[in-house]
């Protein structure tokens, strides 16, 4: 068993050459053409990335018209809009292409394989995802046809009936919003069906299941719930415009319909969405966290474990959103338990970030920084989360700026934070060179920062009484300085987000040249060239621990003595 | 860091048997999760509107139940599968007859379904805008009917290439994968029925 020769042979992998030199045309037909998992994953983030600046700039928007009472900046109708399309951007355009980028291009790498088990139905699906993107922005120019002005959608991102009924909503903003979600999610249901056939099927040799890279893991388990996750949406969209546009009467309370209808689909996919956004980000901590903690992650079978059982409990807590609906007693209390439920598999994950971290002999690098505030921002936003789930508390808070501060302390806390960090730690893999530190750490505190100045008043705001979706207040309400403050705290994110853009661009063609393996890692991508060549690995890896890089360097110490 | 690499290759394990599963495969049990999924959504909203129309006709007075049609599509399930038999075991023309019977009965229940439809908007006077029960019928009946085109649409593609004499013993693996979707599409016919024609009256 200790016969090991090292270097051992055929291994050796040649940096791909400098790139041909193309003329513009060329390049651009190359990108639209490719159906490498690699460009199309950098397409996925880097159209994250555009949203997330057109998103954030509508946050702002909206902060500016709330810094103070009786604000003129925003009509209530362009309020609405912004409000709407807010949500429907950072979840669609920039939540989800962002982790389908993430797993695009890390999934293959990880396991070991030379490509997704369908290339094509990967580009196809990026592109459906790129044109329902567009679609739902073009409802700026074209909401109202030819004889409107143009509006965008302005009914919320969860759009309740009735108010989206022909009658409430004429025009046709309404119908570019649901078009573009049933577009936006062919493309997820394709990458999400290509992931899980690439994750079981492409696997290099040895990689069995429980000696897979969490992050794989994580993304396969988001995959699957994306599933059985996005369709209900898109069958309640497709109920939608047969309301609207063949006089149907799915929602239509004055023909018996049900409105309460339209809010159980809408949750049943928007809870486990939820989730969809948040695995992947847990993927990301349990790569980053073990190697800047320089030890193996804490109680592997339990993530995993607790990662399925995340998924499956949160596609039955999706009335926790209705407390106020008036529900039976029974179903109160089902949702309340169920709710609760969550936070067994979610404790044990934390828990087990802090034991990697225990002891350890951490690294602060900017990818660790902003794990480690994901680690106690998403303990917090459990808790929260906690509060909210018991139906008299919520009754009280429902609808309110709480509830906001709530799942931002989810989205923006831990998802955003772990995005951020994730891609501080595969910048050099991807693009061959480090993203600047200096820049990275003040990109880091200013968005902490903003970040808590900003949500954690939030909460304050919302127990003081202020409803969620309210253009404007009345300046008698005690709401004055708190919101103010909490617009300069967005303001301050807002600095430290184009910092973070500037940084992205500046080290892309300036950045210190990174080499293969820049943090010492231990999965299979570090062991590819960075960038990586088109066909990943020379030769086919193969491998006999869950640290298959550990096991290369260190020879008289290897992993899978111990697994 | 150096500009080679070093690509790990397990040493010290015996040559071990390592076997995937078969990405089609997986992918065809993805996809059929995830339409369930959408048809769970539309049957719910069925059942959820059983008797709230405010107006008629109802189920009762005007549906009658397709029990020819059922017949067509449940037994091209089994006709699908001599087929994908037959070319397992390299007959290529029963294969090719069976392949055909399958498409057939196919089309015989979508026609079927067409047959019902004019009767019901040009006899009875349910169209989809009548009431609740018109809504969620037409939609879920129509869900189900577009899935069959779309299967219509594969069944013919690969008779078009059988005829061309292109299909082969080796491509028996993507053939079943096909008739995956197809068994599908006739199984969910049976909660369908049972919801609409069963239930629903």
């Amino acid at each position: 068993m200790a016969d090991r020769t090292f270097p051992v042979e055929g291994t050796l992998d040649l940096t791909p050459a400098r790139p041909r030199e193309n003329t513009w045309l060329e390049t651009a037909h190359e990108w639209v053409t490719t159906v490498d998992h690699k460009k199309l994953g950098i397409m996925y983030v880097t159209y994250a990335i555009v949203f997330l600046l057109v998103g954030g700039a509508e946050a702002i928007a909206i902060r500016i018209q709330l810094m103070w009472p009786q604000n003129k900046f925003l009509s209530p109708e362009v309020f609405n809009q912004f409000f709407t399309m807010h949500g429907t951007t950072m979840v669609f355009l920039m939540g989800m292409p962002m982790i389908f980028g993430f797993a695009n291009y890390l999934v293959p790498l990880m396991i070991g394989a030379r490509d997704m088990a369908f290339p094509r139905l990967n580009a196809f699906s990026f592109w459906m995802t790129a044109f329902g993107g567009l679609l739902l922005y073009y409802s700026f120019l074209g909401g109202s046809g030819l004889y409107g002005v143009g509006s965008a959608p302005d009914v919320g991102w969860w759009a309740y009936a009735p108010l989206t009924a022909r009658a409430f909503s004429p025009g046709h903003a309404t119908d570019y919003w649901a078009l573009a979600l049933i577009v936006t999610g062919v493309g997820t249901i394709g990458t999400a069906i290509n992931i899980i056939a690439t994750v079981l099927s492409m696997r290099c040799k040895g990689m069995t299941l429980m000696r897979m890279p969490l992050f794989v893991w994580l993304s396969m388990v988001t995959s699957g719930l994306t599933l059985i996750t996005i369709t209900p949406l898109t069958a309640a969209q497709i109920m939608l415009l047969i309301d609207r546009y063949l006089g149907g009467h799915f929602f239509d309370t004055q023909a018996g319909g049900s409105a309460t209808i339209w809010m159980h689909f809408f949750w049943i996919f928007g809870h486990p969405e939820v989730y969809v956004l948040v695995l992947p980000a847990f993927g990301i901590a349990s790569e980053v966290i073990p190697v800047f903690s320089r030890k193996a992650i804490f109680g592997y079978p339990a993530m995993v474990a607790a990662s399925v059982g995340i998924a499956f409990i949160s596609t039955g807590v999706w009335a926790h959103h209705m407390f106020t609906i008036g529900m039976t007693s029974v179903s109160n209390a089902f949702f309340v338990l169920s709710t609760m439920l969550v936070g067994i598999p979610t404790g044990i994950k934390i828990f087990n970030w802090i034991a990697t971290m225990w002891g350890g002999k951490i690294r602060f690098a900017t990818p660790m920084l902003f794990l480690t505030a994901f680690v106690f921002q998403f303990l917090a936003a459990g808790l929260t989360g906690i509060m909210l789930a018991v139906a008299p508390f919520d009754w009280q808070l429902h609808n309110s700026y709480f509830v906001i501060a709530h799942f931002h302390y989810v989205l923006v806390g831990a998802i955003v934070f772990a995005i951020f960090g994730g891609l501080y730690y595969w910048f050099p893999k991807v693009t061959g060179r480090m993203l600047n530190e200096k820049w990275g750490k003040w990109n880091f505190w200013l968005f902490l920062i903003g970040f808590h100045v900003t949500f954690d008043t939030m909460h304050f705001v919302g127990i003081l009484g202020m409803p969620r979706s309210i253009y404007t207040y009345m300046p008698d309400r005690g709401w004055n300085n708190l919101n103010l403050v909490v617009s300069i705290g967005a303001f301050i994110q807002a600095i430290s987000v184009l910092i973070f853009a500037a940084n992205l661009v500046w080290s892309l063609f300036r950045g210190e040249i990174a080499g293969n393996d820049p943090w010492d890692a231990w999965t299979l991508e570090w062991a590819a060239a960075s960038p990586p060549p088109v066909y990943n690995f020379s030769t086919d890896p193969s491998v006999e621990s869950r640290r298959p890089l550990w096991d290369l360097k260190h020879p008289e110490d290897p992993d899978w003595k111990y697994e | 860091m150096s500009t080679t690499t070093l690509i790990p290759h397990a040493t010290h394990a015996p040559e071990q048997e390592w076997s995937l599963p078969s990405r089609g495969r997986v992918a065809m049990y993805c996809l059929i999760i995830g339409e369930s999924a959408i048809f769970t959504i539309f049957v719910v909203a069925y059942i959820y509107y059983i008797g709230r129309s405010l107006t008629g006709p109802t189920p009762r007075q005007v549906l009658d139940v397709p029990i020819f049609n059922s017949i067509c599509l449940l037994s091209s399930s089994l006709t699908i599968w001599l087929a994908e038999r037959s070319l397992e075991r390299n007959k290529i023309k029963h294969f090719g007859a069976w392949w055909a019977l399958t498409l057939t009965l196919g089309a015989i229940f979508l026609v079927g379904t067409g047959i019902e439809w004019h009767t019901l908007i040009y006899e009875k006077g349910l169209t989809i805008s009548t009431n609740l029960f018109g809504t969620t019928f037409y939609s879920l009946v129509g869900l189900h009917a577009t899935h069959v085109i779309f299967g219509l649409i594969g069944l013919s593609t690969v008779l078009i290439f059988t005829l061309m004499g292109k299909v082969r013993e080796e491509h028996s693996e993507r053939i079943q994968v096909l008739a995956l979707y197809w068994h599908f599409v006739d199984a969910v016919w049976v909660v369908v029925f049972t919801v609409v024609y069963i239930l629903g009256r």
